[in-house]
């Protein structure tokens, strides 16, 4: 069944014309990964899925709600659709602990000690059950995308979308986050906008290739990486594959 | 004789002191209160709204707080508004305090990561929770070093309310001037020290404060 439906997206900055009609559906604890080069307007496409830059055109249904529908409680549906940010955003202010509870106390009104209980919970999933007591600058940079990751899963959503969640990582960390991911997968549904090939390959139900505001092509790892049918998408993954490896193989 | 005079005028001087914290006790709070209105107001009410109060920090921030302390006690009153000038002092201070105040909030929200109001909205969080959770609790934190300066800028102008006749600390100080014109030296010596003394202790306390409260990694000293 259709969890996420998006069709024909458009969105423009000024005269820049960043997606010009997205259309794709996800099912329910999906993954995708959506690929492609810079200023394509892959993470422009996640934001306006959940409404953070809602779109000039075209519609997006989560559940059968449309989200882009002016009538429609934007913040009950942000609730369902957690978002995993290329720069972490972590509530500096608040411990990793609080900054996964924060969202079940404050927006789900659940009590202190339950929150406390659940995030405690989410923090030992990714990981950070030592670190639950420090501050987000005590934190290393794989750290803290694991407390964005964990702050998303507390508030037990559909569908989780992540921003370029290891680029801004140095590249001993990434490995930590991209695990965590992977021990999600299929537990609930994920788009992700990455570069990093490997996970695409072994870990996406389903690959879609990005140029141009639109998508050139979609399809299963194994169709895109041996088989893609069009020239673009083919040279892509050649010059992505020699710069990131994709050693994890397939 | 002149020390008799002075020690008997002591008991007076206290007086005065005790309307001078009472008037920036009062103007604080609503500097305070108004200021942090305002700064949000700033960066995140709709356009119209920011502008006016844009307009009102500009006009405040321009006008001496004399001027504006005999506008409203001497003014107010032809228009039918009649204010006793312990209320026209802490009314007078407090707006001007909060145009300054507003600039130092605003700049504490500014240097708040602007993602950060994203992650609270992708929670599910509505614009004013967001602000009330994730950007004011930062804001407050980060603005502790602004304000401690606007406080004792405050305590200190409290002495400029002696030109439209509250009782404080100068007021009794120039009354002990006019009995004892020979003692004026000494007592505005003493008055001195007495606003000396309650700013130092003023910004000690605060500094404890900021330390208290600062955030992991806003750390604005280097550790030795």
């Amino acid at each position: 069944m259709t969890m996420l439906e998006v069709k024909d997206i458009y969105k423009s900055y000024g005269d820049v014309h960043i997606l010009n009609g997205v259309s794709f559906t996800m099912k329910k604890d999906e993954t995708k990964v959506i690929i492609g080069p810079s200023g394509t307007g892959k993470s422009t496409l996640l934001r306006c899925i959940n409404q953070l830059s809602p779109p000039d055109k075209g519609q997006v249904w989560l559940n059968g709600e449309e989200i882009t529908n002016p009538k429609s409680n934007i913040n009950k549906l942000r609730e369902k659709i957690g978002f995993v940010f290329q720069d972490f955003n972590l509530f500096n202010h608040l411990t990793a602990l609080r900054n996964v509870s924060i969202g079940l106390e404050k927006v789900k009104k659940i009590e202190k000690e339950a929150a406390y209980k659940r995030a405690m919970e989410e923090l030992t999933r990714v990981g950070l059950a030592a670190q639950a007591a420090q501050y987000p600058a005590q934190l290393s940079g794989g750290q803290k995308q694991r407390v964005g990751i964990a702050r998303a899963l507390a508030m037990d959503p559909d569908l989780i979308l992540f921003d370029e969640p290891t680029s801004a990582l140095d590249p001993e960390l990434i490995g930590d986050v991209l695990d965590v991911m992977k021990s999600l997968c299929g537990k609930v549904a994920m788009l992700v906008v990455t570069h990093e090939m490997g996970f695409a390959r072994n870990v996406a139900d389903e690959i879609i290739f990005m140029e141009g505001g639109v998508i050139v092509e979609q399809g299963s790892p194994k169709e895109m990486f041996t088989n893609a049918k069009m020239a673009r998408t083919r040279e892509f993954l050649g010059r992505i594959g020699a710069l990131y490896g994709d050693e994890e193989g397939g | 004789m002149a020390l008799e005079t002075l020690i008997e005028s002591l008991p007076s001087l206290f007086d005065g002191l005790g309307v001078t914290l009472l008037l920036t006790a009062f103007s604080i709070i609503l500097g305070t209160i108004l200021g942090i209105l305002l700064a949000t107001g700033r960066s995140y009410a709709s356009k119209p709204i920011a502008y006016l109060i844009l307009l009102y920090e500009k006009v405040l921030r321009g006008i001496p707080l004399l001027v504006l302390l005999f506008l409203i006690y001497f003014g107010l009153p032809q228009v039918g508004i009649n204010l006793d000038a312990f209320t026209a002092a802490v009314i007078g201070l407090g707006l001007r305090s909060a145009a300054y105040q507003a600039q130092i909030y605003r700049g504490a929200i500014n240097s708040i990561p602007e993602g950060q109001i994203h992650a609270a909205y992708s929670l599910g969080m509505n614009k004013l929770k967001a602000i009330r959770h994730v950007i004011m609790p930062q804001m407050l934190r980060l603005s502790i070093p602004g304000w401690s300066n606007e406080f004792t800028i405050l305590l200190k102008d409290t002495s400029i309310c002696f030109g439209i006749g509250v009782i404080e600390l100068m007021r009794q100080g120039r009354y002990i001037q006019v009995r004892d014109p020979g003692l004026v030296l000494v007592v505005y010596l003493l008055i001195a020290l007495m606003f000396f003394i309650l700013v130092f202790s003023a910004n000690k306390t605060l500094r404890y404060v900021e330390k208290k409260y600062q955030m992991a990694g806003y750390q604005t000293e280097a550790h030795r």
